[in-house]
């Protein structure tokens, strides 16, 4: 840990037996609080046998896993695939030499990255799904989730783009490729190893907000959830049972994106952009700047 | 375009209850936040390592998760907000206000605490050693030399932090607030056919308000920005 270096010296024998005491004091507050959770969970019928019935039942934990993960999992991914589509044409759109085609990426970028979710994936579940009935609402949420996270992707496409060194590109263009070539040859398959880590936690982003179809009544976990609470009158075990499904997915999608920054990045920082652009590139309002 | 014309005063309530859950939850989450991030970053590793599990859960939960808990669960097991019923004109702040407030704040300072973890990170070591070498005491090296420098490293991360929970308000009106998502949603039932219009109405406004938040940010982080 980095952190304590920075903020405490080596502790001395006082500090250290006051910490000690801290940790003990600590320690009974924080067990104080589990028993106390425990006992209002006992206190309120919450784990009685028939509450916790659905999740020993086959059909019931195949609903979640099926119809819950594998959906959830289905429409994240989709997503993530259409939005690296959508970051691989608007990110280098972004560094384009022409001003239209600079600006017009800027726009659409800058404007789904500041649009909530929510309200992309109403308006496409009014004009598109809500005629279609299941299959409209998966598809409405994985649109939305598509140019939302596309809009992101294409922030982080252009930064590892801009993060290859610039002798790259001036060797490339001094023995005679033109810059399409430059751009998919040279720039982008070194970008793409440096986002690779970027892109696997914008998975993380993407299959949270997949819950957000709970709006729209799309599948996936949050809604056979509600179908079972709903049906058992079991809404606090429920909501226990989808929160730990959705963690040890997102930590095991996040164990994949440490491993992978190790292997192909190495040590060096991460890449990361900021939810919206202005904070981090300080240029104001000014459109297309770099 | 006349839908939300025509129904104005109630595009402009709309936006109050989000403005509203944003400045209350983001009040609530800094606040909240900063305690976890006191924890996170102390002396005492029980407590550093009680919070940093507890971060990665809720942090990993997704948000309509959480709203679902204090909104749907909470009641069952004693976690309600009756007493909370404050009207101020045509604005009504219910329990189920009160509700997505507190599971806003919760999700969102949990991104708070991992901010403004990363600014104290962002201090370089020689800072504190230079200023314990110089005879500074515990006190002093925090709120002289390290507490300063953190906070404005942490000035652009908790911006977007906050603009994130101005986003995220919406989902509060997947749950029953009736926020711009819900007012939107249900002007788009009405008038199907001028839907466009009324999402790219709404789209803009959040827009204008996002870029409310992130120019404060500009000029805060200019104001305090150091000369190295």
């Amino acid at each position: 840990m980095s952190a304590p270096a920075v903020l405490f010296d080596a502790p001395g024998p006082k500090t250290v037996a006051r910490h000690r005491l801290y940790t003990i004091v600590a320690a009974v507050v924080l067990l104080g609080v589990v028993a106390f959770v425990v006992w209002r969970l006992y206190d309120s019928d919450q784990l009685e046998y028939e509450k916790w019935e659905p999740f020993l039942t086959p059909r019931y934990i195949t609903a979640l896993l099926v119809d819950g993960v594998l959906v959830t999992l289905q429409m994240a991914f989709s997503a993530v695939l259409g939005a690296v589509v959508f970051g691989v044409i608007f990110g280098p759109g972004k560094l384009s030499d022409h001003a239209v085609i600079r600006w017009f990426s800027w726009a659409v970028v800058e404007f789904f990255r500041a649009v909530p979710v929510l309200l992309l994936m109403i308006l496409i579940f009014f004009s598109y799904g809500i005629t279609r009935g299941e299959s409209g609402a998966y598809w409405s949420v994985v649109i939305a989730l598509t140019l939302y996270n596309g809009a992101v992707l294409a922030e982080v496409f252009r930064a590892g783009v801009l993060a290859v060194p610039t002798g790259q590109a001036e060797a490339a263009y001094a023995i005679g490729m033109r810059k399409t070539q430059v751009m998919n040859i040279v720039l982008l398959p070194q970008a793409v190893k440096i986002m690779l880590p970027a892109i696997i936690s914008q998975c993380v982003v993407a299959l949270k907000d997949t819950s957000l179809g709970y709006a729209v009544a799309a599948p996936g976990l949050t809604l056979v959830g509600r179908d079972i609470y709903n049906g058992f009158g079991n809404q606090v075990p429920t909501v226990i049972v989808l929160a730990v499904l959705y963690v040890a997915i997102n930590l095991v999608l996040t164990a994949i994106a440490t491993w992978v920054q190790k292997k192909f990045v190495g040590e060096k920082e991460p890449l990361t952009v900021s939810l919206v652009g202005k904070t981090d590139a300080g240029s104001g309002l000014a459109p297309g700047a770099p | 375009m006349n839908a939300v014309l025509d129904n104005l005063d109630l595009v402009v309530r709309a936006f109050s209850y989000t403005v509203l859950l944003f400045l209350i939850a983001g009040v609530l989450s800094l606040v909240f936040g900063t305690l976890l991030a006191a924890f996170r970053v102390g002396p005492v590793a029980v407590l550093s390592r009680a919070t940093a599990v507890y971060v990665t859960t809720i942090r990993n939960t997704p948000l309509i998760i959480i709203l679902i808990f204090f909104r749907i669960a909470g009641p069952k097991i004693g976690i309600s907000f009756n007493f909370v019923d404050i009207q101020v004109g045509e604005i009504r702040l219910n329990n189920l206000f009160a509700a997505c407030v507190i599971g806003l704040s919760v999700y969102t300072s949990t991104f708070v605490c991992e901010a403004i973890r990363s600014g104290v990170n962002a201090v370089p070591l020689g800072q504190a050693e230079a200023a314990r070498a110089i005879g500074l005491p515990f006190a002093g090296v925090m709120t002289e030399v390290v507490l300063p420098q953190a906070f404005r490293a942490t000035v652009p991360p908790l911006a977007s932090v906050q603009i994130a929970l101005l986003k995220n308000t919406t989902v509060a009106g997947a749950l029953g607030v009736f926020e711009a998502f819900a007012r939107m949603k249900s002007l788009t039932n009405d008038n199907a056919t001028q839907r466009i219009g009324i999402f790219l109405t709404f789209a803009v406004i959040f827009v204008v308000l996002v870029e409310l938040v992130s120019f404060a940010a500009n000029r805060i982080e200019r104001r305090w920005r150091i000369a190295r």
